[in-house]
């Protein structure tokens, strides 16, 4: 059994270095000086994670606004063209402007920590891709001023984040405002490419002594196959929105109906980004929960082996799937009968996961911290997400529900009841690794709670107008139909889900300022990124650590019990 | 810590009382649970099949976290670390194969209904019907029959005794729709530059509510559907009143009193042209009201794009309005259709129906009450 380096001791108290952190002297403008030029992948990942939450209000008030217009049948608080630009918006936002970037923050932050190396493999390239990134997002929220939509001056994007052709085309969407959608997307695909290749050639050539691909942390190896699908995805988006915008500009016909172009093969090229995107999405919060989970269960992962081949199994099978989106247009039934296949498929390493997490719980000593109560919130709400996934595969009940209110609270029941509160317990989880300071746990309790009751009062109740006939992305709706109570409910869910991520914001800043100390290991874990500094200096780590194991800081907390005896 | 969740079964229960709430009260029904219609009594019956299996993995694996949450929690002062358990084959294998084999029945089960709609075989005397989709309206065409009209679709009942199934074919003039009818069938996709076909065989006479489900422009909100589902005799008397032409409306002093068919028109457009001007400043009589209405009808843009069967109007882009006053509704549903919404929506549709694509005209009031007097006789 090898030893690390530098002796331990029980509590990784009075932690390796015995530098005291260096008090940055500086004017204002040194200090945002820093941070512009950085190349720290700590940096970079609290930038792109401040950016994604920065994001996240904007398009949480442009939910809020539908969400009113929608509170009564025939309403006319917001008229058809801002309504179309307020879900286009905030759709992409959501996805492309606080998704991805605040999931690539946290890996860009945790990678190079969990495996003991100093840095990203390339560190200009990943400030690269930030920037990049942040440029994007600023060139698409400039559309409001210096856009043009389809009836009107100075708009945002107002086709749908999936901007079906030939919609998009010149003939039917004249002004800018669908160009900005396409250049912004380009843009911030080439920052999720370059962060793909920063994670996948740290991941493979930067790991500490000791650290097999299977001593790795499961959020390593997620982040691995997240990097490898976003590499093979991201191209299909970057190649329709270019034929897109040879089709506005150029004289293109790929999608032009009126010249013998094909509305289905935009669908094609979208979807088969778009499926795996939303993969990429969610993989990120597994790989929270596979870190989280254990540590408040105080037991480690059950069936490590299990979890990456069924990571790696999720990555392959959902670029596969992605037809399901398009089970009305018109394929043919074995065309369907195969995607439905592919997405049932899709079911059993998720069930495999679901499974190994309760099994991670099961004989555990289960603590509820902030943290974990974000993360057991997320196995209700994934595992009712995937069944109701199951129920859209079905390809002819699929053709009553695509398109529909019920799609609407399934997909939603993922983004927010499994990622986002899988990014609220991961916030908990490592706010003090970040800024030496807890986060205030009675604040946390009620953002807890008022999040959980606001989505599910939204979220739960909105299955039902979709059974009841509701197609989405309407901007009113006839009184005649029964719907008006439903979309009240769910709109009152939205204004609570609002309360509570305000006291999350409060409770960040606060805590900035306020927060109990730390230390380097408040939470009792066992991956290297608690062995050091909070927050970790900027070379993380004052000598190279040596691991035996998948959980090095329990080897050397438990002597007498080490994992390296058993794996 | 006691959340116990059961959203598939209160889905099943709410939207089965929704829709008996819904049989006897002020709502139209457009629930998925309620078919009447081979294709959509197919998808109920599949979905309380899958319902039952996911409802049954819902709750087992629900209550063991529930079970192992409260069973296994902190007591407030242990401090110890419970046993480390990394894994089991055993355990890991069956449940693995357990949700292989429930997949197996769940994909089968699916795929025998896939092939059971789609590819259902096309009766010799079911009705054609060709539906175009247009921003923010639906085109339909009965090419047996030589009847074209819009926004109201009419099919034969079809019973188990007489079978009468309608096969549509989907196409669309610009944007991508999707047709949408719940009770009926589910949807399908209306696509430019394709053809797309659905089928249903509804066997309960009645209006049958749907509306598009494709984002397709600032009005996709307000493209409704109404099928209505005549008895056959019903049906039949129907489709002759739309094969009907409308004529020229006759001269002042030779005309037929109320609406329907016309006497012999007095030859062509001149004589309809005589003395306008003196017609305009006579009575307010609704024969000459709706005599000059056709003229201003015929004379202002409306004819660029709507049809009058039996007239010199023959415009494609909008909706045939040669038996307007046959249907219901206008705007595709969203307005009761008479005399005052008529004038209202010629005046400004986009009143209504703000970025629809016919556009306000700026005639004056007098001109509006003309031409919807004219209208009003397009039964």
């Amino acid at each position: 059994m090898a030893t690390p380096s530098v002796p331990i001791p029980n509590r990784v108290e009075g932690v390796v270095d015995q530098t005291p952190p260096r008090t940055f002297a500086g004017t204002y403008l040194e200090v945002i000086h820093d941070w512009v030029v950085t190349v720290d992948h700590k940096k970079i990942g609290i930038m792109y994670i401040s950016y994604a939450l920065i994001f996240m209000l904007v398009a949480g008030i442009e939910a809020l606004m539908i969400r009113a217009q929608l509170f009564f049948p025939e309403n006319h608080l917001i008229s058809p063209f801002v309504f179309d630009r307020l879900f286009t918006m905030h759709g992409t936002t959501m996805v492309f402007l606080v998704g991805m970037p605040i999931l690539l923050g946290f890996g860009n932050y945790l990678i190079p920590l969990m495996i003991g190396a100093r840095d990203m493999a390339f560190p200009r390239l990943n400030a690269f891709s930030f920037w990049i990134s942040a440029f994007a997002g600023l060139m698409l929220y400039f559309s409001f001023i210096g856009g043009n939509g389809l009836t009107g001056t100075g708009t945002a994007p107002d086709v749908a984040w999936f901007a079906y052709a030939p919609l998009t085309e010149r003939a039917f969407s004249p002004g800018h405002s669908t160009d900005y959608w396409a250049l912004a997307l380009i843009a911030s695909g080439i920052g999720s490419i370059g962060t793909a290749i920063n994670i996948l050639a740290t991941v493979f050539s930067m790991r500490c002594k000791g650290m097999t691909l299977f001593r790795m942390p499961l959020l390593v190896w997620l982040y691995t196959v997240v990097s490898g699908m976003v590499l093979i995805t991201i191209s299909p988006l970057t190649a329709c929105q270019a034929m897109l915008t040879i089709d506005r500009y150029l004289g293109g016909h790929f999608f032009d109906t009126q010249a013998g172009g094909s509305a289905i093969l935009w669908a094609h090229f979208f979807w088969i980004f778009g499926h795996p995107e939303v993969y990429i999405l969610v993989l990120p919060a597994f790989a929270f929960a596979n870190e989280i989970i254990p540590v408040f269960s105080r037991k480690a992962i059950f069936g490590y082996p299990a979890m990456v081949a069924a990571s790696v199994g999720i990555g392959f099978i959902s670029l596969g799937v992605w037809a399901h989106h398009m089970f009305t247009m018109g394929m043919t039934s074995f065309g369907n009968a195969f995607f439905t296949l592919s997405t049932m498929l899709v079911a059993i390493p998720t069930g495999i996961k679901i499974f190994n997490w309760l099994a991670t719980i099961w004989g555990g000593r289960v603590r509820f911290a902030t943290p974990m109560l974000f993360a057991v919130a997320f196995l209700f709400q994934f595992l009712i997400a995937g069944l109701t996934g199951i129920m859209l595969s079905v390809s002819p009940w699929n053709w009553q529900l695509h398109n529909s209110y019920f799609v609407i609270a399934h997909f939603h029941y993922v983004l927010v009841g499994a990622i986002v509160f899988m990014i609220f317990s991961a916030i908990y989880y490592w706010y003090p690794k970040m800024t030496g300071r807890m986060l205030d746990e009675r604040l946390g309790k009620w953002h807890f709670w008022l999040m959980l009751i606001g989505f599910h009062l939204t979220f739960d109740v909105m299955h039902i107008p979709g059974l009841l006939g509701m197609p989405r992305q309407i901007y009113t709706y006839e009184a005649d139909r029964g719907w008006a109570i439903w979309n009240q409910i769910v709109s009152v869910g939205g204004l609570i889900q609002a309360i509570a991520v305000a006291v999350l914001v409060y409770n960040l800043v606060h805590s900035y300022f306020k927060g109990r100390e730390a230390g380097p290991d408040p939470w009792d874990a066992w991956t290297l990124e608690w062995s050091t500094h909070s927050p970790p200096p900027a070379y993380n780590f004052a000598s190279d650590p040596v691991v035996a194991s998948r959980r090095p800081l329990w080897d050397l907390k438990h002597p007498e019990d080490p994992d390296s005896a058993f794996e | 810590m006691f959340r116990v969740r059961v959203i598939p079964v209160l889905l099943g229960c709410m939207a089965a009382s929704c829709s008996q709430a819904q049989s006897g009260s002020p709502f139209v029904n457009t629930n998925i649970f309620e078919p009447v219609s081979t294709p959509a009594h197919d998808v109920h019956a599949l979905s309380l099949f899958v319902l039952t299996i996911t409802g049954g993995i819902f709750l087992g694996v629900s209550s063991l976290l529930v079970y192992a949450l409260i069973r296994f929690r902190c007591r407030p002062d242990d401090k110890t670390e419970p046993p480390q358990v990394f894994g089991s084959t055993q355990i890991e294998l069956a449940w693995t194969i357990i949700p292989v084999l429930l997949i197996t029945v769940l994909f089968l089960g699916t795929a025998r209904m896939i092939f059971a709609i789609q590819d259902a075989p096309k009766p010799a005397n079911a009705l054609d019907v060709i539906v175009v989709g247009h921003q923010f309206w639906w085109e339909y065409r009965y090419p047996k029959y030589g009847v074209v009209t819009a926004n109201e679709l009419h099919v034969p009942q079809s019973t188990k005794e007489h079978p009468l199934p309608t096969f549509l074919k989907l196409t669309s003039a610009d944007v991508m729709h999707s047709y949408w009818v719940p009770r009926l069938a589910g949807k399908t996709d209306v696509l430019p530059n394709r053809v797309n076909e659905l089928w249903f065989d509804p066997h309960i006479p009645g209006v049958y509510l749907g509306q598009c489900a494709q984002f397709c422009g600032p009005e996709h909100a307000k493209m409704l559907l109404r099928v209505y589902v005549d008895p056959p005799n019903k049906f039949e008397a129907w489709i002759k009143a739309q094969q009907q032409a409308q004529t020229e409306l006759p001269e002042e002093g030779m005309r037929d009193q109320g609406s329907g068919i016309r006497g012999a028109a007095t030859g062509g457009a001149t004589v309809v042209r005589v003395n306008a001007q003196a017609v305009n400043a006579a009575q307010s009589s609704n024969d000459v009201n709706a005599h000059t209405g056709q003229m201003v009808f015929e004379r202002q843009a409306c004819v660029n794009c709507h049809t009058v069967k039996g007239t010199m109007a023959n415009g494609r882009y909008g909706p045939d309005l040669t038996h307007l006053m046959s249907r219901d509704t206008i705007g595709a549903g969203i307005l009761p259709n008479n005399q005052q919404n008529l004038v209202r929506w010629i005046n400004d549709p986009n009143d209504f129906k703000p970025g629809c694509l016919m556009p306000a005209m700026h005639l004056t009031d007098e001109q509006n009450e003309q031409i919807t007097a004219y209208l009003l006789t397009l039964h």
